[in-house]
C-alpha cells in the first residue's frame, strides 16, 4: 500500500514536471539521436545506449540531457560537425565521439555550443578530430572530465582540444588533451577556472590564452608541449600550482608571457624546459614559491618587463638562472634560494651575507652569438664570470638579490 | 711489454704520490657530498673539478715519471726488448695507476652514499669514463713531451703551458673567433673547434647529459642533430679514442728513432 502511495506520488511529479526518457538503440523505437531530440520535449533526458551510430550534424535545439550509457560511439564520418548545441540548460554525458571533418572555413567540432548558456559536457572521449569541444558566446558552463586525443601533424591544418570564444565564467576541470594543436584555447574569455587538467605532446601550446582576462588555472599539468603555456594580451590572470615539464626545443619554454598585466604565477613547477618563463612585455606580475629546476634558463626577460616581484622561489640547477638582453633593471629580486650561490652566512640567520647576482656575463655572450652555447661551464667562462660578478660592465648592476636565502625555501 | 706495464703499474702503486692522488679524490668525494646532499649537484660540480684537474695531474705527472725513470729507463734499453713495447709499458702503467686512482677515490664515498639507488648512476659512470680518458690522453701527451725534450726544465715548462692552452686559453681564442665571426652561420666551427680540443670534447660529452635543455635552444640543425640524437656521443667517443690512439702512435714512432 505505502509502495503504491510513493510509486503514484513520483508518477505524479515526473508528469507534472514533464521529463521523460527517451532511449536510443540500435533495435529500440528510436534509432538515431536526431530522431529523439526532435521527439524530445524540453527537459527530458535521451539515454543513448551501447553502439555506434553514423550521424553528423546533430542539432540540440532545446533543453535536454543526452546521456550515453557504456560509451555509444558517435561517428561523424568526416562529413562535418557532429553535435551543436544551441539551447541553454544541455548536458552531454558519456559519448564517444570520432571522425569529425575538417573545414578550413567552418571550424568543425565534435561539439559545439553556440549562444548558450548552463551547458555540462562530461565524460566524452573524443578521437579523430579536427575541433573537439568548442564554446563559443557561451557562458556559465561546465567542461569536466573529457578526454580528448587527436593525430595533430602540423600546426596550420589542425584544430584545438578545448577552444573558448568570448565565452565567460566556464568550468573546465579534470580533461586530458593530447595530439591537438592548442590544447585548450581560450580567445575574448573572462572569469573563467581552468583546474586539474593535463595537456600534453600538443603541437604549439598546452594552453593557450588570448585577449582573455581574470582567469585563473591551477593544479593543471602541461608536458612535452610546443610550448606549455602562452599567455598573450590578457591582465590579471592567476596561474597556481601548475606544472610545467620537458617543453624542448628551439622555440619551446614552459611558460610564455606577452603582454601580460598584473598576474599572479604561485606555486609552480618548471622542470627541464629549454625556457622556463619567457617574459615580453609583462609588467607587475608577482612570481612566488615557484621551482624551477633543471632549465635552460630558468627565466628570460626579453624587453619591456617592469616592477615585476620575484619573491621566495627557488632555482634549482639551471644552466642559466636569469637572462637579460638590457642594461635596464626595474625588477626585484628578492629572498630567493640560488643554488649557484657561492656566499656565506656568518651570522646564521639563513640569508647570505653576500647578495647574488643571477645573470652572468655568459647569458648576455650567448645572446648575442648563440653558438657560444658550446662552451658552457668552460674554465675560460667561469672566469670572465667571475670577473663580471666582481664589477659588473655588460648585466644590469643593479640586478641583484639581496637576501639570498641559504637553504632551500619550503612552503 | 706487460712485464714492464706490470712493473711500472706496482712500482707506482707502492710510491707515494698515487696515494696523494686517491687521498684527494677520496676527501673531494666525501665533502661533496657532505656539504651538498645531492647527488646531482655533487656530479655537476665534480665535472668541474675533473675536467680542469685530472688533465693537469696527467701531464705534470707523466713527465714526472719519465724524468724519474729515465736511468731505468736506458737499463732497460741495454736489454733485447722492444723500444715500442718499453714505452708503451710504462705509459700503460703509468696512465692505469691514475685512472685506478680515480675511479677508486671518487667511486668510494658515491658507492657508499647510494650511488647504486639513485638516478645519477649514468651521470657518474659518464664522469668516471671522460676521466679515464682525459687521463689517458693527457699522459700521452706529457710522453710525447718529454720524449722530445732532454731538458727536464723545458719539458715541464712545455707540459703546463700545454694544459694551460688547452684548458683556458683555448676557450678563450674560440669564443673570440666565434664572437668575430658571428655574422656567419657558425655552427659546424663550433663543433669542429670542440672536437679538436680533448678537455672540451670531455666537456661537451658531459653537458649533452646535464644541460641538454640548453643546448637545444640555438636554433641550427647540425647542432640538434649533434645533440638531439645519440649522434653527438658516438662521435665524441670516436673523437676521444682517436686523440688517444694519435699520441700514442707518436709514442712509439719516436722512442724508436730517437738517440739515447
Amino acid at each position: 500500500m505505502k509502495l503504491k502511495l510513493l510509486f503514484t506520488a513520483i508518477m505524479f511529479m515526473v508528469t507534472s514536471l514533464g521529463a521523460q526518457t527517451i532511449n536510443v538503440c540500435n533495435s529500440c523505437d528510436v534509432t538515431s539521436l536526431t530522431r529523439a531530440i526532435s521527439l524530445a520535449k524540453p527537459f527530458d533526458t535521451v539515454i543513448v545506449k551501447k553502439g555506434t551510430y553514423k550521424e553528423h550534424n546533430i542539432v540540440i535545439d532545446k533543453p535536454l540531457t543526452l546521456v550515453g550509457k557504456n560509451y555509444p560511439v558517435i561517428d561523424g564520418e568526416l562529413k562535418g560537425e557532429v553535435i551543436t548545441i544551441i539551447s541553454d540548460s544541455v548536458t552531454v554525458d558519456g559519448l564517444f565521439i570520432i571522425n569529425v571533418g575538417t573545414s578550413y572555413t567552418e571550424d568543425y567540432a565534435a561539439i559545439r555550443v553556440k549562444k548558450s548558456k548552463h551547458f555540462t559536457i562530461q565524460n566524452l572521449v573524443l578521437e579523430k578530430l579536427f575541433f573537439g569541444i568548442y564554446l563559443e558566446k557561451s557562458s556559465y558552463g561546465k567542461v569536466y572530465h573529457n578526454k580528448i586525443i587527436g593525430d595533430a601533424v602540423e600546426e596550420y591544418n589542425s584544430g584545438n582540444g578545448i577552444q573558448l570564444w568570448y565565452s565567460h565564467y566556464v568550468d573546465i576541470e579534470h580533461n586530458f588533451v593530447e595530439h591537438v594543436r592548442d590544447g585548450i584555447y581560450l580567445e575574448f574569455s573572462d572569469n573563467c577556472v581552468i583546474k586539474n587538467n593535463v595537456s600534453a605532446e600538443n603541437l604549439r601550446y598546452g594552453l593557450h590564452f588570448m585577449f582573455s582576462n581574470d582567469d585563473i588555472y591551477q593544479d593543471n599539468t602541461f608536458e612535452n608541449n610546443g610550448a606549455g603555456v602562452a599567455v598573450m594580451f590578457s591582465k590579471k590572470i592567476k596561474m597556481l600550482n601548475n606544472q610545467f615539464r620537458e617543453n624542448w626545443g628551439t622555440a619551446s619554454y614552459g611558460l610564455l608571457l606577452k603582454e601580460i598585466n598584473d598576474a599572479e604565477i604561485i606555486g609552480n613547477t618548471f622542470e627541464e624546459n629549454t625556457i622556463g618563463i619567457n617574459l615580453e612585455g609583462s609588467n607587475r606580475i608577482t612570481y612566488k614559491n615557484n621551482n624551477f629546476t633543471n632549465n635552460g634558463w630558468a627565466i628570460k626577460v626579453r624587453g619591456a618587463c617592469y616592477t615585476n616581484h620575484f619573491v621566495e622561489n627557488n632555482f634549482l640547477y639551471n644552466s642559466f638562472d636569469i637572462s637579460y638582453n638590457s642594461k635596464v633593471n626595474d625588477n626585484i629580486f628578492d629572498k630567493n634560494y640560488w643554488s649557484n650561490y657561492t656566499g656565506y652566512d656568518l651570522d646564521k640567520d639563513g640569508i647570505g651575507d653576500v647578495p647574488y647576482r643571477p645573470v652572468k656575463l655568459f647569458s648576455y655572450i650567448v645572446n648575442r652569438t648563440p653558438e657560444t652555447i658550446i662552451l658552457l661551464r668552460s674554465l675560460f667562462i667561469d672566469i670572465i664570470d667571475f670577473s663580471e660578478k666582481v664589477s659588473p660592465v655588460f648585466t644590469p648592476d643593479n640586478l641583484m638579490d639581496n637576501n639570498p636565502q641559504t637553504k632551500r625555501i619550503t612552503w | 711489454m706487460l712485464k714492464i706495464l706490470k712493473y711500472s703499474f706496482f712500482d707506482l702503486m707502492r710510491s707515494r704520490w698515487s696515494y696523494v692522488y686517491f687521498g684527494f679524490y677520496l676527501l673531494l668525494g666525501v665533502v661533496l657530498l657532505f656539504l651538498n646532499n645531492d647527488l646531482s649537484k655533487a656530479v655537476i660540480t665534480l665535472m668541474n673539478v675533473i675536467i680542469v684537474l685530472v688533465p693537469l695531474i696527467g701531464t705534470i705527472f707523466g713527465v714526472m715519471y719519465y724524468y724519474n725513470s729515465k736511468e731505468f729507463t736506458e737499463l732497460l734499453l741495454a736489454q733485447p726488448l722492444k723500444r715500442s713495447s718499453i714505452f708503451l709499458g710504462q705509459y700503460l702503467g703509468v696512465a692505469l695507476s691514475l685512472s685506478m686512482s680515480l675511479i677508486l677515490g671518487l667511486g668510494i664515498p658515491f658507492v657508499f652514499y647510494g650511488l647504486f639507488k639513485s638516478n645519477a648512476i649514468w651521470d657518474f659512470s659518464l664522469l668516471l669514463i671522460t676521466g679515464t680518458f682525459l687521463t689517458l690522453i693527457f699522459t700521452a701527451l706529457a710522453f710525447n713531451i718529454a720524449l722530445s725534450n732532454e731538458n727536464k726544465i723545458k719539458g715541464f715548462g712545455y707540459a703546463i703551458l700545454l694544459w694551460l692552452f688547452l684548458a683556458i686559453i683555448y676557450d678563450g681564442i674560440f669564443l673570440m673567433t666565434l664572437i668575430f665571426f658571428e655574422d656567419y652561420p657558425l655552427d659546424k666551427l663550433s663543433l669542429v673547434g670542440t672536437m679538436l680540443n680533448p678537455i672540451d670534447l670531455s666537456r661537451t660529452l658531459i653537458l649533452l647529459k646535464l644541460d641538454i635543455s640548453a643546448l637545444l635552444g640555438y636554433t641550427g640543425a647540425i647542432f640538434k642533430q649533434f645533440f638531439g640524437t645519440s649522434f653527438g656521443l658516438v662521435v665524441s667517443f670516436v673523437m676521444l679514442v682517436i686523440w688517444v690512439v694519435l699520441p700514442v702512435l707518436r709514442i712509439m714512432f719516436k722512442s724508436k728513432r730517437k738517440d739515447f
